[in-house]
């Protein structure tokens, strides 16, 4: 035999899936919810998409030829998902020069200075998001108007989020039955007709997407369900106790961020626990956290604080919460 | 304002006086004796960590030091016997010397000498090629070329020479401290006297199969042939398991067996390029001390 | 309902190309390279010498110590040599070369295939008879039978765990042996019974092999206290502790043996053999290996003699495909890849597999992206992310606290990671490690 016989460890065979099948499989389960925030906020959700993405790849790109002088490996596509993921967390009329700050931040902050791909602490797409709207108040929180601004980008008529309206008027002391008036119904916030970031209108294509990444087998369904529960239990509980006061459950999971973040921005791999009881632990504390600052605190939206919060013990979690081992606790018959 | 300025201060004042308090107790109560002479020796040390001396660190081997009566059995390699000397002097003991060593690698079966016969695919690790397979070549004694002994060097002392696909040690870093001895899963390193100019002889295999076999797989593999073993004047070589081994502490590197070895099996370095073999000169003989 | 076991587990291409395929008898080896540790433990020692004539199933060397087996000659001929030889792993190993002349089984041996269902023997004698047959687990493993069958002092089994499930994709060994030997097994299940003094044996057969799990359940049913159970199809369900757990439901405690939850794994090969060790006093000098692969011409089910050279086997295949990148002993998760296909065939051999260039070198490493992958597939609740970056720092004490010696080294973890670490190379470098220190802290 002139050819040479391989010899390797065992196993000899790996399966198909490999790290950038993980991430263009986000980007595919992302598609529904591109084609609702191109048909709610038109060409603003275009040029913000495009920037975020181009700008997060490039920022990789860059720092890892010319700082770190490493290997360049955009071609994973996790670049891509941060940027896709970034733009899906700020308004549709954003100027352009805030997304290239905010995916310099996602990447050249919360991602490389971490050591890259699979090191960093936070979801970098959320700390940007976090870093855009302390730096920006103001315009991370005027949203253009879905529908009527589909052919503005800067210049879109803007309008509030349906959490801010029902959190101002519920602090004017009006009572939430009359606030729920002054909102979009419960049936077009599933499809996804109000105002917001990019992305977390439609909460039905996002479970198109969830459903999607599920049957690829990218994520598990723990963290999103778990999120989702627990922020209906609470809001539940708490909407049981002052039904004038608080909005109902549905209300709350079908508005901000919780499906945006429940099944995309909490379920990032890189940042969320490693076992089953851990995931629940987390996404219990998402939910807890979230209705908290919802609630209680100044900002009408919690969902990115809770993720970035708990996404800073998973590294506790992962240090104490073990799986359960095989043959830990003896069942004889 | 003036007086939430003087609240200020005084409360400030009573914290720091508190925590002073506490503290000052605290480093009372817990307050761990310790010879004074450990800190002393060990700013004598090369703080290298290597663990050449048999301990974890330094401080381990100060403690030690202080702890033993004589020093016997204990010696920092890479501070050699002047650090000792020091050490010694600071105990109030007589240093015991050693003579200083070098590492060298006991395989010459370069990419040239010894064909493969299959290509390793796994982890760039000697101990995970090593647990799972003999390794590329025919030769199941010799150098796996995976560099775990580079990996553990300390003082960038190894290097793989991507021409031969075996590491080359740098006598001049080179401290002893037998890091690349524990780490090779084939044991091919040998700490050996060290000669003035880094003279050295060696045979540079391992491979105990019987001559045949050995040749067919690496063509500078020692056979066992025992040529060097009978030329030898100073009874330097010993004849194991179809192998021959030069003790480096008989050796007076004559390089008589050089001449005889049929297949080349026996490496010089550091002599001037002489066909002649010459008898060593009382220089080599007699310094063989510390690195100068 | 099937069964199958909880925690973890794959679920690799199944490729089970030979499935079908009758046994056929692989031609006699011109020479038998006949290694003297077959087994687990230390190697046997040789009763022959160079140029004594021997016949078939002839002891040659014999086991002394705890862990090893009895070695018999699987030809007729004379002994050219005892000398070393490259085994699997290309180390240099003692075996005994004979030279194969004309076929004469030793006197004593019975070896017409007519089936004997007569039990004529008690346990211990089982047991002996066993001895004797040098009989070792042919799963793989190699854990010589006699010794799981004296059971440890104060330990009571209940029940006779049969294993048919051969969850390694390509192997179809066991397959076909229990469809063409299967009232051979149900024989040497009661004979292991009897050894064992248990009254109910159970066999687990995955159910991609409907057509084996039907005959099994059909013959089984004129036996007493033999059930048979159809399983999942799942890596790795043919460890000994997840087949334990897929069909009694109890748990192997961490560092435990089968027997603590009062059960006894064997595989359908090693019961076969057994069957024909008692009742027709044949020791164990051949096995059915699967040859196959992609690329093989003609991938089938070959009874082979110990000490056939894989060489030979690939020619009586079709020969050796032109891009064959890797030869495996063994399957593809847990196999060896041999660097030489002049190594003679094994006991533990189960199959020989051909993986093209293709797929043969393995991917690049990326960075670990923690999607979590490999925990959730472990079937030993472990932490394969963890334990590969403690196994390179060396932390030992920390790779014991998080369990590493519970590791069966199934594969699952390096199988389904994405970023293609070496998971599996890092554990059980770090396993053997641990291993050793434990072995010494127990010595005084």
């Amino acid at each position: 035999m002139s050819k040479l016989l391989i010899v390797s460890p065992s196993p000899h065979i790996s399966s198909d899936q490999t790290t950038s099948k993980l991430m263009y499989g986000v980007v595919v389960s992302l598609i529904p919810a591109f084609a609702v925030t191109i048909y709610m906020f038109g060409i603003g959700a275009l040029i913000v998409t495009a920037i975020s993405i181009v700008s997060c790849v490039l920022a990789e790109a860059l720092i890892q030829r010319y700082i770190l002088k490493s290997e360049v490996t955009i071609r994973d596509g996790s670049a891509v998902v941060t940027g896709l993921l970034l733009a899906f967390n700020v308004p549709a009329n954003l100027p352009w020069w805030m997304v290239v700050l905010g995916a310099l931040f996602a990447i050249g902050i919360a991602k490389m200075t971490y050591g890259g791909l699979g090191n960093n602490l936070f979801n970098p797409a959320l700390a940007g998001r976090v870093f855009l709207l302390i730096s920006f108040p103001v315009q991370m929180t005027s949203w253009p108007l879905p529908i009527a601004s589909r052919l503005q980008y800067l210049d879109a008529a803007t309008g509030a989020t349906p959490l801010s309206i029902v959190k101002e008027a519920v602090r004017n002391g009006e009572k939430i039955p009359d606030i729920m008036q002054q909102v979009p119904d419960h049936m077009q916030l599933f499809l996804g007709q109000m105002g917001g970031s990019l992305g977390e209108v439609s909460a039905l294509a996002l479970l198109l997407g969830f459903g999607w990444m599920l049957y690829r087998k990218i994520i598990t369904w723990h963290i999103p369900v778990v999120i989702i529960l627990s922020i209906a239990a609470f809001t539940g509980i708490l909407w049981l106790a002052d039904p004038l006061k608080n909005a109902s459950p549905l209300f709350h999971i079908l508005t901000g961020g919780v499906m945006l973040g429940a099944i995309y921005m909490a379920t990032d791999l890189v940042t969320s626990p490693m076992t089953r009881t851990g995931m629940i632990v987390y996404a219990v504390g998402i939910g807890i956290i979230t209705v908290v600052i919802r609630v209680f605190g100044a900002y009408p939206e919690g969902v990115s604080f809770a993720i970035l919060i708990m996404n800073a013990v998973v590294p506790l979690i992962n240090r104490y919460i073990k799986p359960k081992r095989f043959g830990e606790e003896v069942k004889h018959g | 304002m003036g007086l939430t300025i003087l609240y200020t201060i005084v409360s400030l004042s009573i914290l720091g006086a508190l925590a002073a308090t506490v503290l000052y107790f605290v480093a009372r109560r817990f307050k761990v004796y310790e010879d004074p002479r450990i800190d002393l020796v060990e700013a004598e040390l090369p703080a290298a960590n290597c663990g050449g001396c048999g301990f974890a660190g330094c401080r381990n081997f100060a403690e030690a030091l202080v702890k033993s009566e004589t020093g016997e059995g204990l010696f920092c390699p890479v501070g050699g016997n002047e650090v000792m000397k020091r050490v010694a002097a600071l105990l109030g003991r007589e240093a015991v010397a050693q003579e200083a060593r070098v590492a060298v690698l006991r395989c010459n079966g370069t990419c040239e000498f010894r064909p493969k016969t299959n290509k390793y695919d796994g982890v760039q690790s000697c101990a995970i090629a090593s647990a799972l397979y003999s390794g590329e070549t025919g030769c199941t004694y010799g150098c796996l070329g995976l560099g775990d002994c580079v990996e553990v060097c300390n003082f960038d002392a190894l290097h793989m020479d991507p021409a031969t696909c075996l590491p080359v040690v740098d006598s001049e870093k080179c401290t002893a401290c037998g890091a690349c001895v524990k780490a090779c899963p084939r044991d091919l390193f040998e700490l050996r006297k060290r000669w003035k100019g880094n003279k050295q002889i060696y045979v540079a295999c391992r491979n105990e199969d019987k001559g045949g076999v050995a040749k067919k797989n690496c063509s500078v593999a020692c056979i066992g042939c025992s040529k060097c073993f009978k030329v030898c004047p100073y009874d330097a070589i010993v004849m194991n398991n179809n192998l021959a081994f030069i003790d480096s502490d008989k050796c007076k590197l004559c390089r008589k067996c050089v001449a005889e070895c049929p297949t080349g099996s026996i490496i010089e370095v550091g002599f001037p390029p002489k066909k002649v073999v010459q008898e060593a000169t009382a220089d080599d003989i007699n310094l063989s001390a510390n690195k100068e | 309902m099937l069964k199958t076991f909880k925690k973890g587990g794959v679920h690799p291409p199944e490729n089970k190309l030979s499935a079908h395929q009758p046994v056929q008898t692989a031609l006699l080896p011109k020479t038998a390279t006949i290694l003297l540790s077959q087994h687990m433990g230390a190697p046997a020692k040789a009763l022959v010498a160079k140029g004594d004539a021997v016949k078939t199933g002839q002891l040659i060397a014999k086991g002394e110590g705890f862990l090893t087996g009895n070695v018999h000659s699987s030809v007729t001929g004379k002994v050219t040599k005892i000398d070393e030889v490259q085994d699997a792993s290309g180390y240099k190993r003692q075996a005994v070369f004979v030279e194969a002349g004309e076929e004469e089984w030793m006197p004593g041996i019975i070896t017409d295939n007519t089936l004997d269902k007569t039990i004529r023997f008690e346990g211990p004698e089982i047991i002996s008879k066993i001895t004797d047959a040098g009989i070792v687990g042919l799963g793989g493993a190699t854990f010589p039978s006699h010794v799981k069958l004296t059971l440890p002092r104060g330990k009571k089994a209940e029940f006779l765990i049969v294993n048919g499930v051969e969850c390694e994709p390509y192997l179809t060994a066991d397959h076909a042996l229990m469809l063409e030997k299967g009232e051979e097994i149900l024989v040497g299940i009661q004979l292991l019974k009897k050894a064992l003094n248990v009254s109910q044996a159970h066999i687990g057969i995955e159910n991609n092999k409907p057509d084996a799990v039907a005959h099994m359940k059909k013959l089984a049913a004129s036996y007493e206290g033999i059930a048979v159970h159809a399983l999942i199809v799942k890596y790795p369900q043919g460890g000994e502790k997840q087949l334990i757990k897929a069909i009694t439901g109890r748990e192997v405690p961490s560092g435990g043996l089968p027997v603590d939850v009062g059960c006894v794994v064997f595989n359908v090969g090693t019961v076969f053999s057994v069957y024909e060790a008692v009742q027709k006093n044949k020791p164990l000098v051949e096995r059915v290996v699967t040859i196959t692969g992609v690329q093989v011409k003609k991938p089938l089910n070959l009874r082979v003699r110990i000490g056939t050279s894989v060489a030979s086997l690939i020619e009586q295949a079709g020969g050796l495909p032109e891009h064959t990148g890797k030869i495996i002993m063994g399957g593809p998760m847990m196999g060896k890849a041999l660097g030489s296909a002049e190594v003679p065939v094994v006991k533990g051999t189960s199959g020989i597999l051909l993986l093209p260039d293709a797929v043969s070198e393995r991917s690049p490493i990326q960075p670990c992206i923690r999607c979590a992958k490999c925990v959730s597939v472990c079937p030993m609740g472990l932490e394969p992310y963890l334990l590969m970056p403690l196994s390179q720092q060396k932390n030992y004490d920390r790779l014991e606290a998080e369990h590493i010696m519970d590791c069966i080294e199934c594969g699952s973890c390096s199988y389904t990671c994405p970023a293609s670490r070496p998971l599996l190379d890092y554990i059980r470098l770090g396993k053997a490690s641990v291993g050793k220190i434990i072995r010494t802290r127990k010595k005084p």
